[in-house]
């Protein structure tokens, strides 16, 4: 909402303020002012000019050398590139010296070997926006009426010596969506009476109801409707005062009909619409839904396909407005109207929403119906308009109006206690005040029995309960009274969930292990949605994405994880490692909700030890990811509980990939990435992990309490064996052997040494196992040691292609 | 016999005198004082002396004996010394040469500001609440008083999976799940999450960013707690020297509804470009918890009063670490999320 100030004044005093001082105010006390917009902007020396003659430039086609009067004993030549400039026309001119919007200076100048003293003016010169600009003069120089005074302020004569306020409104706040609403608001502000508007006229003795029929089918939706007849009127431009008042307010002056119904709009905040009367040419108003599919071509020239929904204005056959939202082109007001009726109506706010969105059209009286008008304007707005019509058309108002009102109109009755509001707001505000306040704000108030009996004004849509009373008297009595204290009452521990206070353990773990915590996108496209999932479900799409990179939810958190790496090494980096914690969405639930899972993933490419001046250099290798979700475990107190075993994944090398299982059951997956992922990616040497975190922490809450055990008094001995096996037996199979052979001594066993080398049989591996056994009530005997480690030989003896070395 | 005595002894402090490091030393204490040396024989041979000179030949080659091993003793602290130091000298290095780096990353810095936020509040008896980022439209908006078709709606365009179903443009959904599961006990809640809208992400815009919420329910709970509580949370973010104001504002699920402003912690209040000249700077909306919505939960909006805020973890990373570009947050370069490692005190 745009206010200018000038126009403010019209109906409060704003006393001795400046224009960012009332700005202040008005946002201290509710309305937010986003910018205080000084219209001149700088501007001097720009009058008005007469153009005495015109002729033609001798060296260039598009200019005009014009003789121009600007009130002084001289002519000054002018050179002008408009296409409309003319002789005889009452113009704009910037003189020598004159700064204009954007920087520029208007200096004497030699135009292709003429002298040019200044420049003649577009409105769009002078900083109004091209929008704006009436469609007559929006290609070249502005010109003034004939009767303009010439050498007078051209900045005065056009508003421009004016301030506006940019109110950035609330949607509760619809009220402020005209100038009267803003008056009311500075008025109890500034503790200012409003002056409102007034509307006589004359009317003629023909009666409206004699030339126009009117009938309201849907009277939910359209519970008032006022149709007043104008004979008579005069289509011509609209005097100055108006069309400023119109482009201050952002607004294009169009014609005298069509731009008191805009003044209107925006002085009562009442949408306005006038037909042609003879275009109706039935002398007939139907108010009705619209028959699905029914067409209408708006003011816009476009083609709208109405819904059975939407609420339409016909002729009794065919549509002539969509109801609140835009009139329509077969009944519009032009130069060759004589006779126009004027609809003030009541939509209901929904339907015109419902209208507004589906045709994707909004309009300033769109705007204001979706919000709710004030029930109490829709007949003065008429009259109003009837009166300007008489008064700058030269209308000929007929008597009396179509009517049909079904609206309630009644203010809404709030009852609350001063006890409430002081509650409420922790203070201690006089019963006086509050009056005083309710008074400023032209509420109807009573107080009785310890009570306030506020009726609200119907503008203030927005006034219905109690609270609503305590924010107006809050605001007005000034938000910087209210204290500052904490909550009382009893107060309780707070804490985190154990699985959110496990969750910090795990980030902690991977940042100490080396890795940044990423934060990616839960939407991507379709293509990569189900990528590396651990489980992939049916997928979750947008209805309408804004693009399909970011079109349905991801199943796993690798993908985008892979992108933040390859971003890096794209920028240089020679070794990315990143994490990140979030949700995969699985399937659906029967209402349609995926089933939302946090996941923890990583990723780890390029270099990872990197030691230069001592000559130490390694890549990421599987070992490298696979120790750190070991580590993680391991914090996690699960290592006994999760195991490795070889896997497929579709992007990951299927030499390099394991499931991770706990208990048995798939919690994660870990690979490298496949070579020609890598490829695609522009990656090399990358690593990836990803597993169920709801699983892995879950479990954590079955282990048992942490508990001390004896510092080992005795020691422990120790044994290796080295064994020449199938390459395809993996070594975890020869742990998992020896640690079923039951051999209760056994305390720890680990692979110490692998070759793979020439130097061995094909198909062939040396792994080395070294094997610790302990007692903790005694020193072990050599012979005890024997028995056992002939156990575990003996069970090693039963795996396939496997003998001791 | 005293000659010889005299000659070795001689002999022997010059090779101890001649001796350059322990083990020639160690050589001649074995060549003179060892069971096997001339010492020892000359001692050997005193069975050949007469009754009288025995003792004092005794004597004298205990004397000798005990001089060439003080000597002996001496040498070898010298040449212990020396060695140490030669060994010190060997082992000299750079020290301003590059130690070993230890690998470590860090949070990203938007985790880093909504875990000080938890803790903070955490401390003032809070929880932490969390919910699903796909809500239904009941949660989202229906629950928090923005009926359908309700005008507000429109201030928050929002992804729609199906007509029921979106994913939530704010963490209120999960104020509106815990007051329905607490039914009708006091709350104390923090509810940090990812929160989406329908947004072309450019320099200030995110289709996905982090919101924390709060919540308090309970017996007489006051605007001026609401005012204490966003001040406390101002301060511990922004610094103790910082002050609030609040201005009125509209949120459908709050009334009174209140935006908050800080003064300017880069000017402290005299107008720079973070302010924008005002002094003030926007940080986050508040309110008191409308009736509508405590009674949809199951509350009785007569008997029990709450506050809630809002606040954008991005913009509070934005102002605190002047990030100028959202869009640092989600690219996820390691240039950008190593420069948050270190503490803060």
């Amino acid at each position: 909402m745009l206010v200018s100030l000038e126009w403010l004044k019209e109906y409060v005093q704003i006393q001795d303020l400046t224009p960012a001082q009332l700005a202040e105010k008005i946002t201290r006390s509710g309305i937010e002012v986003d910018a205080v917009i000084d219209r001149a902007n700088g501007m001097e020396k720009v009058v008005v000019g007469h153009v005495v003659s015109k002729e033609k430039h001798p060296e260039a086609d598009k200019l005009n050398i014009c003789q121009v009067d600007v009130g002084e004993e001289s002519l000054q030549q002018i050179i002008c590139g408009a296409p409309n400039v003319d002789a005889g026309q009452k113009v704009i001119v910037a003189r020598p010296g004159a700064h204009l919007p954007g920087g520029i200076k208007i200096k004497k100048a030699k135009l292709r070997g003429h002298e040019s003293n200044g420049m003649i003016c577009s409105l769009q010169e002078l900083g109004i926006e091209g929008k704006l600009v009436p469609k007559a003069y929006a290609e070249g120089i502005y010109v003034l009426p004939a009767d303009t005074e010439v050498g007078s302020d051209a900045l005065a004569l056009l508003g421009l010596r004016d301030t506006v306020l940019e109110l950035g409104l609330t949607p509760n706040r619809s009220d402020a969506l005209s100038m009267l609403g803003v008056a009311y608001e500075v008025g109890a502000i500034l503790s200012a009476e409003v002056t409102y508007p007034t509307a006589t006229y004359t009317t003629s003795s023909e009666k409206a109801q004699d030339v126009l029929q009117l009938r309201v089918e849907d009277t939910t939706a359209n519970p008032m409707y006022v149709a007043k007849v104008v004979k008579n009127v005069k289509i011509a431009e609209s005097p100055r005062w108006l069309q400023n008042r119109l482009m201050a307010a952002g607004i294009r002056p169009h014609n005298n009909v069509v731009d008191v119904t805009n003044y209107i709009l925006m002085e009562y905040g009442q949408p306005l619409h006038a037909f042609d009367y003879d275009s109706l040419a039935t002398g007939e108003i139907v108010v009705r839904k619209a028959a699905e599919g029914e067409k209408i071509t708006t003011l816009d020239d476009q083609e709208r396909t109405l819904k059975a929904t939407d609420l339409v204005i016909t002729n009794g056959k065919e549509p002539v407005a969509i109801a609140g939202v835009m009139g329509g082109a077969n009944s519009e007001v032009t130069e060759s109207t004589t006779t126009v009726v004027i609809e003030s109506a009541y939509f209901d706010g929904l339907t015109v929403r419902q209208t507004s969105r589906h045709l994707g059209l909004r309009s300033d009286s769109s705007a204001r119906f979706e919000k709710g008008v004030d029930p109490n304007r829709v007949l003065a707005a008429a009259d109003r308009a009837a009166a300007l019509l008489a008064e700058l058309a030269g209308g000929e108002v007929l008597e009396g109006m179509c009517i049909v009102d079904e609206l309630d109109k009644a203010p809404a009755r709030v009852v609350v206690s001063p006890d409430f509001i002081n509650e409420r707001l922790g203070m201690k505000i006089s019963l006086e005040e509050m009056l005083s306040i309710l008074e400023r704000l032209k509420f109807d108030v009573e107080a009785a029995n310890g009570l306030l009996i506020i009726d609200a004004p119907t503008r203030r849509q927005d006034i219905k309960i109690e609270e609503d009373i305590v924010e107006e008297i809050a605001r007005l009595y000034g938000y910087d009274e209210i204290p500052m204290t904490l909550p009382e009452g009893a107060n309780q521990a707070g804490s985190l969930t154990a699985y959110q206070a496990t969750r910090r353990v795990v980030r902690n773990f991977m940042e100490g292990a080396g890795l940044y915590q990423a934060v990616t996108y839960s939407l991507t496209s379709e293509a990569l949605s189900q990528r590396f999932a651990l489980k992939a479900e049916s997928v979750t799409r947008l209805l309408m994405p804004m693009s399909e990179e970011r079109s349905t939810l991801r199943q796993s958190l690798i993908p985008h994880l892979i992108e933040a790496a390859a971003y890096n090494v794209a920028r240089q980096a020679d070794g990315v490692a990143l994490y990140e914690i979030g949700s995969v969405f699985l399937g659906q639930s029967a209402e349609g909700q995926p089933y939302e899972e946090e996941h923890v993933a990583a990723v780890l490419t390029g270099k990872w030890l990197d030691h230069a001046w001592q000559g130490e250099k390694k890549a990421v290798d599987f070992f490298v990811l696979k120790g750190i979700v070991e580590g993680v475990v391991g914090k996690l107190g699960l290592t006994e509980r999760i195991s490795f075993v070889k896997a497929e994944v579709d992007g990951l090398h299927p030499g390099r990939t394991a499931s991770i299982l706990l208990d048995g059951t798939q919690v994660g997956i870990i690979g490298g990435l496949h070579p020609a992922e890598q490829k695609a990616w522009g990656v090399k040497d990358t690593y990836v992990m990803e597993m169920n975190l709801v699983a892995l922490l879950q479990a954590v809450t079955e282990e048992a309490p942490l508990s001390y055990t004896a510092v080992p008094r005795f020691p422990a001995m120790s044994r290796d064996i080295a064994l020449i096996m199938n390459r395809a037996t993996p070594a975890g199979e020869v742990l998992a052997v020896i640690e079923k052979a039951g051999v209760k001594l056994l305390k720890d066993v680990h692979v110490f040494d692998v070759y793979e080398g020439d130097k061995m049989e094909a198909g062939k591996k040396s792994v080395a196992f070294s094997l610790t056994y302990f007692d903790p009530e005694r020193t072990l005997t050599d012979e005890e040691v024997v028995a056992a480690h002939t156990k575990v030989l003996k069970a090693i003896a039963t795996i396939e292609g496997t003998e001791v070395r | 016999m005293e000659e010889q005595l005299k000659q070795l002894e001689q002999e022997a402090l010059a090779k101890i005198e001649a001796s350059t490091n322990l083990k020639e030393l160690n050589e001649v204490r074995v060549a003179y004082l060892g069971k096997k040396g001339p010492i020892t024989d000359l001692l050997k041979g005193m069975g050949k002396l007469s009754a009288e000179e025995r003792p004092k030949m005794g004597a004298l080659v205990n004397t000798v004996r005990e001089h060439v091993t003080t000597v002996l003793e001496e040498k070898a602290v010298v040449l212990e010394e020396a060695a140490i130091a030669e060994q010190l000298a060997n082992e000299s290095i750079d020290v301003t040469l590059p130690g070993r780096t230890i690998k470590v990353g860090n949070r990203h810095p938007l985790t880093r500001v909504i875990e000080e936020i938890e803790d903070l509040f955490i401390g003032m008896g809070y929880e932490i609440a969390e919910g699903p980022e796909v809500e239904k439209d009941y949660y989202n908006f229906e629950a928090l008083n923005l009926p359908k078709g309700h005008p507000a709606r429109d201030m928050q365009d929002s992804f729609y999976i199906s007509e029921e179903i979106l994913l939530r443009t704010h963490t209120s959904p999960v104020q509106a799940r815990t007051m329905e599961a607490k039914q009708g006990e006091p709350i104390r809640i923090i509810c940090p999450g990812k929160v989406f809208r329908r947004d072309n992400d450019d320099a200030t815009h995110s289709h996905q960013f982090m919101q924390i919420e709060g919540l308090v329910i309970g017996e007489n709970i006051r605007m001026s707690d609401l005012k204490g509580t966003l001040d406390t949370l101002a301060k511990k973010m922004f610094g103790a020297d910082r002050e609030i104001r609040l201005r009125p504002s509209f949120f459908p699920f709050t009334e009174p509804s209140v935006e908050m402003d800080i003064s300017c912690f880069k000017c402290g209040g005299t107008g720079c470009n973070v302010c924008k000249k005002t002094g003030w700077i926007e940080i986050l909306g508040a309110g008191m918890v409308h009736p509508n919505v405590l009674e949809m939960a199951g509350y009785d909006a007569k008997k029990v009063s709450g506050f809630a805020f809002g606040i954008g973890a991005e913009r509070i990373a934005m102002l605190k670490y002047g990030v100028d570009d959202i869009r640092h947050f989600y690219t996820n370069d390691t240039r950008f999320l190593s420069q948050f490692e270190r503490t803060e005190a």
